[in-house]
């Protein structure tokens, strides 16, 4: 059967691809455009591991398909840092130790740049509301949360 | 597999009549994807719906608004006026999985998922919610209530699929609520789901109502007794344990990992009580 030819933004940059009908977004992610940032957890929307944007939308990219990006603004974590400047939230992960394995970091960052793009001055309910659906087996979530915080924090203050 | 994404009704009804084999409608793909993964779903084709003209929009009708079949709850809880006239909607709508999952799911797919648990499902249905669906024989209204007829089953015939679903004009004094048990705070699947749609009048009593129940049967069921135990009432308290008893009559659910009978029988009364008192209050009642 003849590959679905898809147009696209991604982090920026027009890309496109050739991908199978029922093949999804986080599939061609990594395994055809060797964007790997993007992990696969569960493959059914539970864990948040494979978080991106769709037209500035947090989704998870295992319940996309690879054709349903046609036309769209797609963001990763590839995109996050600009160079090698870390975003905010990058750094206060790092400086709270905010991650211990690190398969959700992704995820969880994706997630957190949405939330304070929604919302800039979040309140912590808020803050553990919006990461709900990303899963981290690790850490216990505190140190995220602390992390999530003081980058708001940092970033209305840079602002 | 096929892929189809058509940009018109009139082309994905030809399309859908044109398949033989198992062909998905996809709007957010949160249920279908799940189901593909699982094996629990193997379609030969899939049709997207979301590049259709008005799938993607909320639009104002006779008052009401016409919720397009692929809108996600994300959209809709952006929506003020929507939230404004109908927030037991859409708060139910987005009780429905994470910040991820509602950036996608949309009430259609719910609707025609048929889950007994759905948490859009009886808030729809207390709200006298109409889905529109296209077909092989033209666009016909028909009740939200009427399109589940078992777990993952639904009336809808060969080819034909939803396309939006109305909710009607809200006169003044007007409001609904929505609330489910789980035994967290989030992401999890409704032992029991409850909505109340209530009208009052200028002195506060119930001029109209309709009351829903999800996961006690096995398809969201509306309560008429319910309802008339709230009608001609100010829901006092009298009121209020004649809607609990009528709820907890209604139920007829199973045990299982999630809850038992005697349980989900009892929280029907109780989630019931909690709506009304939500739905009152937010009606403007002194």
């Amino acid at each position: 059967m003849s590959k679905i030819h898809v147009t696209t933004t991604i982090n920026g940059d027009p890309t496109e691809f050739l991908c199978e009908a029922d093949e999804t977004l986080l599939d061609v992610l990594r395994d055809r455009l060797g964007l790997t940032g993007s992990k696969e957890g569960c493959g059914t929307g539970d864990c948040g591991a494979c978080s991106v944007t769709v037209g500035g939308r947090l989704v998870c990219s295992c319940l996309m398909l690879g054709a349903e990006a046609e036309g769209q603004e797609i963001g990763t974590i590839e995109g996050m840092a600009e160079g090698e400047s870390l975003h905010p939230l990058q750094k206060k992960f790092i400086e709270h130790a905010a991650l211990q394995c690190g398969i959700c970091t992704p995820g969880l960052l994706v997630a957190a740049k949405s939330l304070l793009e929604h919302n800039p001055d979040p309140t912590e309910e808020e803050t553990r509301y919006w990461l709900a659906g990303n899963l981290c087996r690790c850490t216990g979530y505190d140190k995220i949360i602390r992390a999530v915080m003081d980058a708001g924090k940092d970033m209305r203050e840079a602002s | 597999m096929h892929y189809h994404s058509p940009t018109s009704v009139e082309d994905a009804v030809k399309v859908l009549a044109a398949q033989s084999g198992d062909c998905r409608i996809l709007a957010g793909g949160t249920d279908l994807l799940v189901r593909m993964r699982s094996g629990l779903a193997e379609p030969d084709a899939i049709l997207d719906i979301k590049r259709i003209d008005g799938m993607r929009s909320i639009t104002r009708e006779e008052g009401g608004f016409r919720v397009g079949a692929a809108v996600s709850g994300t959209e809709m809880a952006e929506h003020a006026a929507l939230v404004a006239a109908w927030p037991g909607v859409v708060e139910a709508t987005g009780l429905i999985g994470s910040t991820q999952i509602q950036g996608r799911a949309t009430m259609a797919g719910n609707l025609c998922n048929a889950s007994p648990a759905a948490d859009s499902v009886p808030a729809m249905v207390a709200a006298g919610a109409v889905a529109q669906v296209a077909g092989p024989n033209g666009v016909r209204d028909i009740p939200v209530a009427q399109i589940p007829t078992g777990p993952g089953k639904t009336s809808l015939g060969p080819g034909e699929f939803v396309t939006s679903i109305f909710l009607p004009a809200r006169p003044d004094r007007a409001s609904d609520a929505y609330l489910r048990f789980i035994p967290r705070t989030e992401m999890d699947i409704a032992v029991v789901g409850c909505g109340v749609s209530i009208t009052l009048d200028a002195s506060g009593t119930c001029t109209e109502a309709r009351v829903a129940l999800g996961a006690v049967a096995p398809t969201v069921i509306e309560v008429p007794e319910a309802a008339t135990a709230l009608v001609g009432t100010p829901l006092d308290d009298p009121a209020l344990s004649a809607l609990s008893a009528a709820c907890s009559a209604a139920a007829s659910p199973i045990s299982d990992k999630r809850g038992t009978v005697e349980f989900r029988t009892h929280v029907a009364g109780v989630l019931a009580r909690r709506a009304a008192v939500i739905a009152k209050t937010r009606a403007g009642a002194a």
